[in-house]
């Protein structure tokens, strides 16, 4: 049965506020992925940057401007120019790299994580608690549940890592800046991640998990399978959002781009995965 | 310019014409035919696994059917969904609610995806349904925490928030205390006698006497029979029959001769079955026996129920079905 017609993007709300709701309910759920966005945006840099900033032995900092020699030249030549060069010392050199480049990944691996969590749970869990029923019955329109899906699991995700992002901000800049001049973060490139980059790897690998909440039998069997999925995906995520960092702003704009057609052909797939049928739990559906 | 001539109600609400639906090997509906006249109450009896749910999400057009043809308001679901759906409402056999939502929020959701919408009319309506199935007090809670009675009154409300021109109610008692199965039903009772056509699922044939104009009975996803109860009864049992025990069963014989007597069946192990033209006979029936000086213990019009017609029809499937009765 295809469903075609205008998009009600009324409906599309309607499903992902009411989905976004329920999961503001369940604060054994929201609990933990507000203490992963803070372990990895708060936590984790904090005790890095404080820490390399205040070592003082000539040893410590020796190995330090050491590790800067491993980062590609175009880096070490950003960090060079960003940090006033030969004036900076190496802590701040140091921290500069670690805050720029090396944290990048964190911002893909927390939304990624989150979202492959609400995201696997979203179509099965209707099925299991019977309420697919009550939205396979109902007017609103199979890719109207779908993208009402998706958002409310993309937003969680997304909205954690960009408020996590504004405390890491915040923090680099009180932590960092000091050392090389000056507050400094959000760079160019990690506005580009931020808001190019991140989202179609969000919608690529939720694509991939919808398709599978959708299959499965249960809420646990798409959280396993969705791991595996979703494992490989970050992986990939997290090198590409490295090397986009490392690689300049064209190359950002360019894997964004790429991703975003990833993304787009994998929603657009993603959608005819779910039925009517899979919401009331009927597996033959053709 | 003449205005247009307005489009001539569907005779029936719903028709199922040899709709076939298979699950891989198993076949869940096969061949099956039905109509639902409007403002009726047809009852879907069957046990577990006759095809009952299958049914109603054939209704909905939430499944296509394999084969025949399905028609709710002289539309086809699988191509009019949305405007077929938003003009019935559901209570499926598990009440199908958000727990996490607070009662009001699982009304809310229904009436915007119903297209109320979220302002005054969508207020007015959810505040309606919820006094109607005597929720009011509770639609601030959460829904898990609702009893089996009250999800299944919230469901009811929920179903017929957006006045809805057929209501499909499968299994709408199961799970709960007698008390609480009789006031819905009483419910639904009164949805009908404001000019909603019901289609309800059950395998509870108290439930259905009394409540059905139409009843089809269903196994393996086959029409056993159809029709108006009453008539189902008469077609199965021709007969008027009086039941006549007493000291000596071969003395009723005599009734035989006797006006409108058509038979007397006397078998020697249960009461003798006298045959009648009218049961308004039985009166003449017990002062012929008494003239005839014979010592009576038991009289009764033989009154046939749903659920003597069920067992019969069960019984009886696949060697003399008794055939299709429309109204």
């Amino acid at each position: 049965m295809r469903e075609t017609g205008s998009l009600q993007w009324g409906q599309v709300g309607t499903v992902a506020r009411t989905d976004l709701k329920q999961l503001l309910q369940a604060k054994d759920f929201w609990g933990p992925m507000v203490g992963l966005g803070a372990i990895f945006f708060c936590v984790v840099p904090t005790i890095l940057l404080f820490s390399l900033t205040s070592f003082t032995g000539v040893e410590a900092v020796e190995q330090i401007s050491q590790t800067l020699e491993v980062l590609p030249d175009r880096a070490q030549a950003s960090i060079q120019a960003s940090t006033g060069g030969e004036e900076a010392t190496p802590q701040g050199q140091a921290s500069y790299a670690l805050a720029v480049f090396l944290f990048a990944p964190v911002a893909v691996v927390v939304p990624l994580t989150i979202s492959t969590a609400v995201g696997a749970a979203t179509i099965v869990g209707e099925r299991e608690r019977g309420t697919g029923e009550f939205l396979a019955h109902s007017p609103a329109g199979i890719r109207e549940i779908y993208l009402g899906k998706l958002l409310a699991s993309l937003l969680p995700g997304y909205a954690t890592t960009v408020v996590g992002f504004g405390i890491y901000s915040l923090i680099v800049n009180l932590i960092v800046g000091p050392e090389v001049g000056g507050w400094f973060f959000p760079t160019t490139q990690w506005w580009i991640l931020m808001g190019w980059v991140v989202p179609p790897f969000l919608a690529l690998t939720l694509s991939l998990v919808l398709r599978l909440s959708a299959r499965v039998k249960s809420t646990a069997a798409a959280q396993q399978a969705s791991g595996l999925v979703s494992l490989p995906l970050i992986m990939v995520a997290y090198s590409q959002s490295t090397g986009a960092l490392f690689g300049g702003t064209r190359v950002t704009w360019i894997i964004g781009g790429i991703a975003w057609v990833l993304a787009l052909t994998g929603l657009r797939r993603g959608m005819r995965s779910v039925s009517r049928a899979r919401l009331l739990g009927v597996a033959d559906e053709q | 310019m003449p205005a247009p001539a307005p489009h001539p109600a569907p005779e029936a609400v719903v028709a199922l014409d040899g709709v076939v639906r298979r699950f891989g090997a198993q076949t869940a509906l096969d061949g099956l035919s039905f109509t639902v006249p409007a403002r009726t109450i047809m009852v879907l009896l069957g046990p577990n696994g006759a095809g009952k749910t299958t049914c109603t999400r054939m209704i909905t057009g939430a499944l296509d059917p394999d084969d025949g043809s399905v028609r709710v308001f002289g539309r086809d679901p699988a191509i009019e969904g949305a405007e077929v759906r938003r003009r019935i409402g559901i209570v499926s056999a598990k009440p199908a609610l958000y727990d996490r939502l607070s009662g009001l929020d699982n009304l809310r959701y229904a009436a915007e995806l119903y297209g109320l919408g979220r302002g005054d009319d969508a207020r007015r309506r959810i505040g309606e349904a919820a006094e109607r199935f005597g929720i009011t007090r509770a639609l601030g809670q959460q829904v898990g925490g609702y009893s089996t009675g009250m999800k299944t009154r919230l469901a009811l409300a929920r179903s017929v928030l957006h006045d809805p021109d057929l209501v499909l109610y499968d299994e709408p008692t199961s799970g709960l205390d007698p008390e609480s199965s009789y006031a819905v039903l009483e419910l639904i009772r009164e949805m009908t006698d404001e000019g909603d056509t019901v289609v309800m699922c059950t395998h509870l044939l108290l439930e259905a006497e009394g409540l059905a104009d139409q009843v089809v009975m269903l196994q393996d996803g086959r029409s056993l029979v159809q029709g108006p109860p009453g008539e189902l009864v008469r077609r199965y049992w021709p007969e008027h029959t009086v039941l006549v025990e007493a000291e000596d069963p071969g003395a009723v014989a005599r009734l035989a001769g006797e006006p409108g007597v058509q038979d007397v069946r006397v078998d020697g192990a249960g009461p003798v079955v006298v045959v009648v033209d009218d049961p308004a006979r039985t009166p003449d029936l017990v002062f012929a026996l008494a003239r005839h000086r014979v010592r009576v213990t038991r009289v009764e019009v033989e009154r046939h129920s749903l659920e003597d017609l069920y067992f019969a029809v069960r019984r009886s499937s696949g060697e003399n079905p008794i055939g299709e009765v429309h109204p």
